[in-house]
């Protein structure tokens, strides 16, 4: 079931949309500038149609079924988020229309920015950066430029839990900080002992996810930030968890000092193949100052006759742009939307059932898949892909054998703490019966890792390809495909 | 809303689990801390938040209800009903991140073909998945640049005529970075300068030079001996592009450029206030290994079929961690599907077409805007579909004039260059009719004449 | 695993074929299959250039990780291996023998007492093992 490229499609002569003809005088071109050679794939409309329509029915989505990936927040989409976003007065905008004449955007924006203050107990938020990992490049650069500007300058290192995503090491990299990992204990929680050990005058501060990426909530989180505190370290906090936090506590009230939100994950913007995201930060006061610039802010006061006028401030010691224009406007939109639908009560039982709905499933798969701490979870799980009477099978395989059940695997080989991983986290717009059809293939898969293995080593059977070589694919390293009379 | 659940599968889910009620699941939440009451304005259904959010898209002036002159590196295009068409199957847009690829063929090849439109528009041997945007972008060109040095080279020159956002983004990402150094060619000439103004900065200790084509004041220059020069001191050479004038332009790789980024919104993506956009990056076979962000490979499985995988994952931040050269990890994947659309359907002839009717335009505007006294074009330079006016007045002024009329005029030059002030910046679309620019031209006379 | 007798190992993989004032560096079995296909090795120290004890010559990547090669001990770089950039499969295939990666001009020999023996290297690796 191959579909051919859009190279291979090409007809020379084809154009999928014409243009009116030119209406005002003809100028020349310098010839030292004129391209000569524009090696593009020349399809009519309907090719066009038709080959990204065959695409996507070779694609998963929510819309066709679960997607139990630990740490993403794989919610429904609304489908009145794709209405909102799209309405002309959002859609059609110049980021750089004067201020009076985007006053519906401005007032959008500050109010996003209110509620997610209040939804998380923080003092201010950006809500330029563009994506969870930019979040983070943001929140740590806060961190650091905040020691820098009370002239503390050796707080040149960060602890990062060994439990914790990939992206945020490598933030800390970026901005220059050496990363000293801190291993968890026993129980899931950072290991207190370790951490009053690291603690001192040198360590700038603490990342943390919490719940962490095992899925449970910190046992010590107070104490924890207090330690940190105490030697004069800052915690950031990794908000792609909060999907089990909603209404349930506020980060802010716990101590974190500035935290990242994934709007793409726990406020139900569509991951879109890759994003686009959204990765807004809030901040505790000490650290309002600085905010990426700019910052939505009401410049005017409301009067009895007159709206309040919107428009932008540069915080006081701000870190910077992090990106142009204002941020991922289209995508906060649709946050609002989710927002405004659900209310503070409609957010609390999206993380009350987040944290029903893992909770269900574990409940049902414990007795034949391994779990590596004896907690109580919240909106996801960690759980072995492998048993000691099946050597030969790996949590890769159970990944692919579930596709066979028609659902998505879970998170693989993460957290890279837990031996062959597979992180589980519904979401709490499963309803009971998928999670019955999910739980019952895992317990399948289970049994067929004992008795026919074979089926998990050669899965998937059923998809438009089987397992690809990806040794493959790393060496002859081919990225692109060019046009057939072209070398 | 969206929680499917009845009051009896709750009971019985709970049961299973062992637990009474839903806030016992809670109990790990230190108590002084659990359940906060959220001061948010209750939840509403989905005919009354339509309605909120009508009112506050009212609120606004969108480019669709003006005539538009404003550019500055976000361009009202046209874009054809298709694209929105295949971007709403759920398919697509619901989809996630194509780490299993056997089920993500979908996203996987459209990937692919972004990489490679973007590479043949660039004239470069490869191109990633994405970066978030045109500044981003640029600002990983340095990041990659530094790093392929291995740290040992720490100059960044950038040119002045680089959109000053950009900059400021590099800047954000590069500025306290290790010992990294970056500068802005000479202070006394101004943004206007010559590119070969810039040759005289580069050194062995130079890792990237960066210019902007066409540049932020529309400009079109010839990079070819700078090119050279950077090449001579073993330094690399980014160019952020316009997509829409490598239709027309010589594309980057021919003379001479390591590194391409830019901004893909012209390419079938809304002006949205700014966001989401589309950052893409191509470069040099011998610089592939070294690029960050999201890579597709073409591969086969076990029976030979051909297929599409996530490869060099090796180098990004899942795998590298505290040793990837960036934290990329969600791109703008249905954006990078919006302009593979955009370029398959207008394709050779096009994407040519409208860059030319771009050129066409703005080089009539230019010409008739010359005539109205009090009014200066300001570079001799040749130019694609931005152009620099020196106007009589606060172009502040002359905007709130033209905007009464239903024109949105060009952008202040004195916002980020204080020696620029009453310059404005004319972009010119093949969404301006001749008549739309006629009364463009009148009404800058009118402003003038008061 | 498998070692080769006559070498010396660091703690972090690599051995190192020590004749007269010269060693050769590789990475050891144990490495290969942890790292499992490698799909691309770059060698980044040159020829003539002086390496300091733990500084990385090298890069190798493979479809689920990528490792930084350290030499365990300083000198000067005479040598190096350029089949590695077409044939990087070599570091699976042969880890002691045709995958070498630099020949160094030892500046400190005393730096090889902290490296172990074949025996000692086993017996580490059996610790490490989950």
């Amino acid at each position: 079931m191959t579909e051919p490229t859009i190279y291979e499609l090409s007809s020379a002569g084809r154009i999928g949309v014409r243009y009116p003809e030119s209406d005002v005088p003809a100028f020349d071109i310098p010839d030292e500038f004129i391209r000569t050679d524009l090696p593009l794939p020349e399809l009519s409309e309907v090719d066009v149609v038709r080959h990204f329509t065959h695409l996507s029915t070779m694609n998963y989505s929510i819309d066709r079924g679960l997607y139990p990936l630990g740490s993403c927040t794989m919610k429904y989409n609304p489908k009145i988020n794709e209405v909102t976003s799209r309405l002309p007065g959002f859609a059609n905008i110049h980021p750089l229309q004067p201020i009076e004449t985007v006053q519906g955007n401005l007032a959008l924006m500050y109010n996003l920015q209110e509620q997610l203050k209040e939804i998380s107990g923080f003092a201010a938020v950006s809500l330029q950066p563009a994506a969870g990992a930019q979040g983070e490049f943001v929140g740590v650069k806060i961190i650091r430029a905040y020691h820098q500007s009370r002239g503390d300058t050796r707080r040149t290192r960060i602890l990062i839990p060994d439990s914790a995503h990939g992206t945020n090491p490598a933030t800390s990299a970026m901005n220059g900080l050496e990363v000293i990992p801190i291993p968890s204990d026993s129980r899931g929680n950072v290991d207190l002992v370790k951490l009053h050990e690291l603690c001192d005058e040198t360590v700038a501060g603490l990342m943390l996810t919490n719940p962490n990426t095992l899925g449970v909530f910190d046992e010590n989180v107070i104490e924890v930030i207090e330690t940190v505190h105490k030697s004069g370290g800052l915690v950031y906090g990794d908000g792609a968890n909060l999907n089990a936090l909603l209404g349930i506590t506020r980060p802010g009230d716990l101590g974190f000092d500035v935290m990242h939100f994934n709007l793409h994950k726990t406020f139900s913007t569509p991951h879109g193949g890759g994003g686009p995201g959204s990765g807004p930060v809030g901040v505790a006061p000490h650290l309002v100052d600085f905010l990426p610039a700019p910052i939505v802010s009401i410049v005017e006061e409301a009067t009895d006759e007159v709206p309040p006028l919107y428009g932008f401030t540069i915080p006081a010691k701000t870190i910077g742009r992090v990106k142009a224009f204002c941020g991922q406007f289209g995508v906060m939109v649709r946050a609002f939307t989710y927002i405004r639908m659900h209310g503070a009560d409609g957010l609390r039982k999206v993380s009350e059932y987040a944290v029903l709905n893992a909770n269900y499933i574990l409940s049902k798969i414990r007795r034949k898949y391994t779990l590596p701490y004896n907690r109580s979870y919240m909106h996801e799980f960690v759980v072995e892909g492998c048993w000691s009477d099946a050597p030969d099978v790996h949590a890769l395989d159970v990944a692919k054998r579930l596709m066979d059940y028609d659902f998505h695997p879970p998170t693989n080989y993460f957290p890279l703490i837990v031996h062959e991983a597979l992180m589980i986290e519904p979401t709490e717009t499963e309803s009971k019966q998928v999670l019955d059809k999910f739980a019952d293939a895992l317990l399948k898969i289970a049994e067929e890792a004992h008795s026919s293995p074979e089926l998990l080593k050669e899965a998937p059977h059923h998809t438009p390809v089987g397992r690809l070589d990806e040794v493959k694919a790393a060496k002859e390293l081919v990225l692109c495909c060019w046009l057939p009379d072209r070398n | 809303m969206f929680i499917p659940h009845t009051k009896a599968e709750t009971e019985e889910m709970l049961k299973s689990i062992g637990v009474c009620n839903l806030a016992d699941l809670f109990a790990d939440v230190p108590e002084k801390y659990r359940f906060p009451r959220l001061n948010l304005p209750s939840g509403v259904t989905e005919m009354e938040v339509l309605s909120e959010l009508e009112d506050y898209s009212q609120a606004n002036e969108p480019v669709s209800e003006l005539v538009s002159f404003l550019g500055a590196g976000a361009y009202n295009h046209y874009i054809p009903a298709v694209i929105d068409s295949l971007l709403r199957r759920g398919e697509f847009y619901t989809a996630y991140t194509p780490y299993q690829p056997e089920i993500s063929q979908g996203t996987l090849q459209a990937v692919f073909e972004f990489q490679s439109l973007i590479s043949n528009l660039t004239g470069m041997d490869a191109s990633n998945a994405s970066h978030y945007d045109g500044a981003t972008a640029t600002a990983e060109a340095g990041v990659m640049a530094y790093h392929h040095f291995r740290g040992k080279r720490t100059r960044i020159i950038l040119s002045p005529a680089v959109h000053p956002q950009y900059r400021e983004v590099l800047c954000s990402y590069l500025c306290n970075y290790e010992n990294i150094s970056i500068e802005t060619g000479s202070k006394e000439k101004g943004p206007f300068e010559n590119p070969s103004e810039l040759i005289p900065l580069i050194d062995d200790q130079t890792a990237l030079v960066v210019v902007q084509y066409p540049d932020f004041f529309g400009r079109i220059f010839d990079y070819r001996i700078l090119a050279e020069k950077v090449h001579e001191n073993g330094a690399l050479l980014a160019v952020v592009a316009n997509p829409t004038a490598l239709g027309l332009i010589k594309a980057p790789g021919e003379f001479g450029a390591d590194i391409v980024v830019g901004e893909g919104q012209p390419l079938g993506i809304p002006l949205s206030y700014g966001g989401p956009y589309l950052g893409f990056f191509a470069t040099k076979k011998d610089l592939v290994r070294k690029m960050s962000g999201r890579l597709v490979g073409e591969t086969t499985d076990a029976q030979g079929r051909r297929g599409y995988v996530l490869t060099l994952t090796a180098r990004e931040q899942h795998i590298r961690r505290e040793k990837a050269t960036s934290n990329i990890c969600t791109n703008q994947g249905l954006m990078t599907l919006a302009a593979t659309i955009y370029l398959s359907l207008l394709g050779r002839h096009g994407l040519k077409q409208v860059a030319n009717l771009c050129y066409q335009k703005a080089h009539y505007a230019a010409q008739q805007i010359s005539t109205i006294p009090g009014f200066e074009l300001v570079n001799k330079e040749p130019f694609f579909h931005e152009f620099v006016v020196k106007c009589p007045k606060p172009v502040g002024e002359i905007n709130r004039d033209l905007l009464d009329n239903g024109i949105l005029g060009g952008y202040d030059l004195g916002i980020d260059y204080p020696q620029l002030k009453n310059h404005m910046l004319v972009a010119v679309t093949e969404m301006n009719s001749k008549d739309d620019i006629d009364v463009f031209v009148e009404l800058l006379r009118e402003a003038g004449n008061d | 695993m498998k070692t080769l007798e006559n070498l010396k190992y660091a703690s972090t993989d690599e051995w190192l074929l020590v004749e007269g004032n010269t060693a050769t560096l590789g990475v050891s079995d144990y490495a290969q299959d942890q790292l499992s296909d490698v799909v691309f090795v770059e060698i980044t120290a040159g020829i003539g250039e002086t390496v300091s004890k733990g500084s990385v010559v090298a890069t190798i990547e493979s479809v689920k990780a990528a490792a930084d090669v350290t030499i365990p001990v300083s000198g000067k770089v005479i040598a190096v291996n350029e089949d590695l950039a077409s044939t990087p499969e070599l570091v699976n295939s042969d880890p002691f023998g045709a995958a070498w990666m630099i020949k160094v001009e030892l500046s400190n020999p005393k730096e090889l007492d902290d490296l172990m023996d074949a025996k000692a290297y086993i017996e580490y690796c059996e610790t490490r093992s989950h």
